[in-house]
C-alpha cells in the first residue's frame, strides 16, 4: 500500500466530512428545536428525496463491503444476503410503510401506543428499538474500523480504534446539531455517491470481461479454488444440518427484519402523507434493487479479479474485497488509476458508514427521548424539552457504539447486520403486525410480544458460537456456547409471535373495539394523521 | 387540485346537505361524504376545498352556519351492521366517529381491496422466497445444475427473485393508486369534517380549538 492512495483517500474523505458538516450547519440554521423538526425533518421531503434517503439509510457498509466480501469468499451463499435484503422491502411496502405513516408520529412505539396503555408499551418498544439500533451500530463501526485499517496499511490497531472513535464523534455532531433534516440530506448525498461508486466499479468489472457474464463467472469459479461449487449454494451453509438451519434462520431474519428496523420506520415520517411514503418506498426499492444487483457483480468480480485467497489474506471476514477490487481495476497498486479508484471507493464506503450511523443514532435517540424518557420520567420532575434529551441520548449512543465497535472488530459486517435484523424481526415486527391487524390484541399481548421476541433473540446470540466457543468468536478464549445456530431468527421470531398471542389470550383486559377501529381507520385512510 | 374542483362541484349540487345521502348512500363516497360530513350549503366551499387540498391543519376560523345537530343527524347513514348508530341530535365522540366509519361500506371496501391484494400476494412472495431459500439447502444438486455456460439454476432463481420484487412493487403501487387512494382520501376528509363538527359544536368540552385533537391521541 503506497502512501499516495492513503493521502488521496483521506483528502476525499475529509471533503465529504466537510460537505456534510456544511449541510448540517446550513439546514439546521434558524430551525426551532421542535420534535417535529428534530425527529421528522418537518415532514416535507418529497417521495424521491425520501426514497434516496431510505436507500441511503439501508445500503450500509454491510452491503457494500460485507455482501461483496461474502460473495468473494463463499460465492453463491453470499448472494442470499442480496436477495433477502431486497425481498424484505416487499414486506415493508405491503404491510408497514403506509400504515405506520398514518398511525404514528415519530417512532414505532407511537403506532402501538395509540391502541394500548401507553406507558408499558412505550417502555417495551423503546427498549427493543434501542437494542436493535445498538446491534446495527456495532456492525457499522466494525466496518469503519476494518476500512481504515486497510487504508492505513496492515493491522494498525490504533488507527482502527481512532477511526471508530472519529466516526462515533462525527455521528453525534450530525445528529445532535442537524436532527432529521441534516441526516436526511447526508443520506441523499451518500446514496448518490454510493450508487455512482458501485456503478463505476460494476461497469469496469464488466468491461474487464468484455461484457461476458459467463466469462466473469467462470473466472470467479476458477480463481476461487472451489471450481463450479463456487457458483452453487452450499459453500458456507452447505455442510451439516446446523449450517443449513442457520441459512434458513438468516433468510427469515433478513426478510422480516427490515420492517422492524427503527431507523427505517422513522424515515416514513419525513414525508407528508402515506401515499408519499408508498412512493418513497417504490423509489427505494428501485435504487436498492439496482444496488444489490451490482454487489453481486462486484462480489464475483472480486473473486475473479483479485482472487479469493488474496481477499481472505487481506481480511479474514472479506470486508476488504471491494477496495482491493477497485485497486486492481484501476490498474493495480502503484498506478495512478488504481490509486484514485481505491481512494474513491474507500471514501464512498466511509461516507456510507457515517451516513448510516447517523440515521441509526437519530432513530435510537428518538426512542430514548420520545418513548423511554417520556414514559419513565417522574411526573413531578423538572420538565426538560424532549429534543434536548434526544440530543443527549445521541451522545450516549455514540459512546456505546464506539465501545462495542472497538470490541467486535473481527466479525463480518454483513453477518453482524444479520444479527440486528434477527433481533428487529423478533422484537419489533410481531408487535407491529398484531397492532395493525389483530382486533383483539391487548396491552399485555403487546408487552409480551416485544419481550418475548427480544429476550430470546439477545440470549440466543449471547449463547451462540458468535460470542464464544469458536475460533472466530468474540471471546475465543471462553466457551459458554449453548445454542448451535449463529443467527437466532429461526427460534426467536416465532417466539415473538407466540408470546404476543399468549399474552393476549391471558390478559384480563378486554380489547378496546373503539381503539381498534381508530387504528384501522387511521391506518388505511390517513384520517387524523400528523 | 382536481380534488378541490370535485368537492366544489359536488357541494354545489347539494340541495339539502343534511339528508342528501339518503339517495346515494355509501356507494358514492363523494356525495354521501359531503352530506354526511355536515357541510351546510352556505359554507364557502372553494375556500374549504383549498384548505383541504393543501393538507393543512384545520384552521381556527369560525365556521358560519354550522348546525351542531349535523353529525349523525342523517338517517341515511345507517351503517351496514345497523349496530349502535349514534343517537339523533346527539354529538359523536371520537370513538363513535371511528367506529361508525369502520362500519361504513366505503371503509369496508377500502379494507377489502387492501387485504384482497396484500394477503394473497404477500403469501405468494413469501412462499416463493422461502421456497428459494429451502431449495438452496435441501436441493443443492438441482440448484447447481448448469443452464447456460456457467449460469446455473441457482443464479437464475436469484435473479428471478429480483425480477419478481420489482414486478410486485409496481403491481402494488398501481393497485393502491387505482383502487384505494380515492376512496381512502374521501374517508379521511369525512373523519376530519365530522371531528371538526364535533369540536365546534356548542357545549362540547373536548379540547375546543385544538386542531386534529381527535386523531392525534397516539403520539402523546
Amino acid at each position: 500500500m503506497s502512501g499516495d492512495h492513503q493521502t488521496l483517500a483521506l483528502l476525499l474523505f475529509s471533503a465529504f466530512v466537510a460537505a456534510t458538516l456544511v449541510i448540517t450547519s446550513r439546514v439546521s440554521r434558524g430551525r426551532q428545536g421542535s420534535p417535529e423538526e428534530f425527529y421528522a425533518g418537518g415532514r416535507l421531503f418529497s417521495p424521491m428525496e425520501n426514497g434516496f434517503a431510505i436507500a441511503g439509510d439501508y445500503m450500509s457498509a454491510a452491503s457494500f463491503l460485507g455482501i461483496s466480501g461474502l460473495i468473494a469468499l463463499f460465492g453463491y451463499d453470499g448472494m442470499l444476503y442480496s436477495v433477502g435484503f431486497l425481498v424484505a422491502w416487499l414486506v415493508v411496502l405491503f404491510f408497514v410503510a403506509e400504515l405506520v405513516r398514518n398511525c404514528g408520529r415519530f417512532t414505532l412505539a407511537d403506532v402501538i401506543a395509540s391502541r394500548m396503555r401507553e406507558r408499558p408499551v412505550r417502555i417495551a418498544a423503546g427498549t427493543s428499538s434501542v437494542i436493535v439500533s445498538v446491534f446495527y451500530l456495532v456492525a457499522q463501526m466494525v466496518g469503519a474500523g476494518s476500512l481504515v485499517a486497510l487504508l492505513l496499511g496492515g493491522t494498525s490497531q490504533s488507527a482502527r480504534s481512532w477511526a471508530v472513535v472519529g466516526v462515533g464523534a462525527l455521528m453525534v455532531v450530525y445528529v445532535s446539531f442537524g436532527g432529521m433534516r441534516a441526516t436526511t440530506w447526508i443520506q441523499i448525498v451518500k446514496a448518490v455517491l454510493l450508487m455512482a461508486g458501485a456503478l463505476t466499479l460494476t461497469v469496469l468489472v464488466l468491461v474487464r470481461f468484455h461484457g461476458d457474464v459467463n466469462a466473469l463467472l467462470s473466472t470467479a469459479a476458477e480463481r476461487s479454488g472451489h471450481g463450479r461449487e463456487f457458483l452453487a449454494p452450499g459453500l458456507k451453509y452447505g455442510g451439516n444440518w446446523t449450517a443449513r438451519l442457520d441459512f434458513i434462520s438468516l433468510g427469515l431474519a433478513l426478510v422480516l427484519g427490515t420492517a422492524g428496523l427503527p431507523h427505517i420506520l422513522s424515515r416514513f415520517y419525513t414525508v407528508p402523507t402515506a401515499r408519499a411514503a408508498r412512493r418513497s418506498v417504490v423509489w427505494a426499492i428501485g435504487l436498492i434493487g439496482g444496488f444489490y444487483l451490482m454487489t453481486i457483480v462486484l462480489g464475483f468480480g472480486a473473486a475473479a479479479v483479485v482472487g479469493t485467497a488474496e481477499v481472505r489474506t487481506s481480511g479474514a471476514a472479506g470486508n476488504t474485497a471491494v477496495p482491493l477490487l477497485a485497486l486492481d481495476l484501476g490498474g493495480g497498486a502503484g498506478t495512478t488509476g488504481g490509486t484514485i479508484l481505491f481512494a474513491v471507493v474507500a471514501a464512498v464506503a466511509f461516507a456510507t458508514i457515517l451516513a448510516v450511523v447517523a440515521g441509526i443514532t437519530l432513530a435510537s435517540s428518538a426512542s430514548v427521548a420520545h418513548d423511554l424518557y417520556s414514559a419513565l420520567r417522574r411526573p413531578r420532575s423538572r420538565q426538560r424539552s424532549e429534543v434536548a434529551v434526544a440530543r443527549i441520548a445521541a451522545a450516549g449512543m455514540g459512546v456505546v457504539a464506539i465501545g462495542l465497535g472497538l470490541l467486535a472488530r473481527d466479525l463480518n459486517v454483513a453477518f453482524l447486520v444479520g444479527l440486528a435484523f434477527a433481533v428487529a424481526a423478533s422484537a419489533n415486527l410481531p408487535v407491529l403486525f398484531y397492532s395493525l391487524f389483530w382486533r383483539n390484541f391487548t396491552t399485555r399481548g403487546a408487552v409480551w410480544s416485544v419481550y418475548g421476541g427480544l429476550v430470546p433473540a439477545v440470549l440466543l446470540v449471547v449463547f451462540s458460537p458468535v460470542v464464544s466457543g469458536g475460533a472466530e468468536s468474540l471471546f475465543p478464549g471462553s466457551d459458554f456456547q449453548l445454542f448451535p445456530l449463529q443467527n437466532p431468527g429461526l427460534v426467536s421470531i416465532p417466539l415473538g409471535f407466540l408470546a404476543g398471542w399468549i399474552g393476549t389470550l391471558l390478559s384480563s383486559e378486554r380489547p378496546d373495539a373503539a381503539k381498534h377501529a381508530e387504528t384501522e381507520v387511521r391506518a388505511l385512510t390517513g384520517a387524523g394523521a400528523v | 387540485m382536481e380534488k378541490q374542483a370535485g368537492r366544489h362541484a359536488a357541494a354545489v349540487r347539494l340541495d339539502d346537505p343534511w339528508c342528501d345521502a339518503l339517495g346515494s348512500g355509501w356507494s358514492e363516497p363523494l356525495d354521501s361524504g359531503l352530506g354526511w360530513g355536515a357541510i351546510p350549503a352556505e359554507v364557502p366551499v372553494p375556500g374549504w376545498g383549498a384548505h383541504r387540498a393543501l393538507d393543512a391543519p384545520p384552521g381556527e376560523e369560525e365556521w358560519p352556519g354550522l348546525d351542531p345537530r349535523a353529525p349523525g343527524g342523517c338517517e341515511a347513514l345507517t351503517p351496514t351492521s345497523g349496530h349502535a348508530h349514534p343517537q339523533h341530535g346527539d354529538r359523536l365522540s371520537t370513538a363513535d366517529i371511528y367506529l361508525e366509519v369502520q362500519r361504513s361500506d366505503a371503509f369496508q371496501r377500502v379494507r377489502r381491496r387492501y387485504r384482497g391484494f396484500v394477503v394473497p400476494v404477500g403469501l405468494a412472495f413469501l412462499l416463493w422466497y422461502f421456497g428459494y431459500v429451502i431449495a438452496a439447502i435441501a436441493a443443492p444438486t438441482l440448484m447447481a445444475r448448469p443452464v447456460v455456460g456457467a449460469v446455473n439454476v441457482a443464479m437464475l432463481a436469484g435473479l428471478a427473485q429480483f425480477l419478481t420484487t420489482f414486478l410486485l412493487t409496481w403491481a402494488y403501487a398501481r393497485h393502491a393508486r387505482l383502487h384505494r387512494d380515492p376512496e381512502a382520501l374521501e374517508l379521511r376528509w369525512l373523519v376530519f369534517d365530522w371531528d371538526r363538527a364535533r369540536r365546534i359544536a356548542p357545549g362540547e368540552h373536548g379540547e375546543p380549538g385544538e386542531p386534529g385533537s381527535a386523531g392525534r391521541g397516539s403520539g402523546r
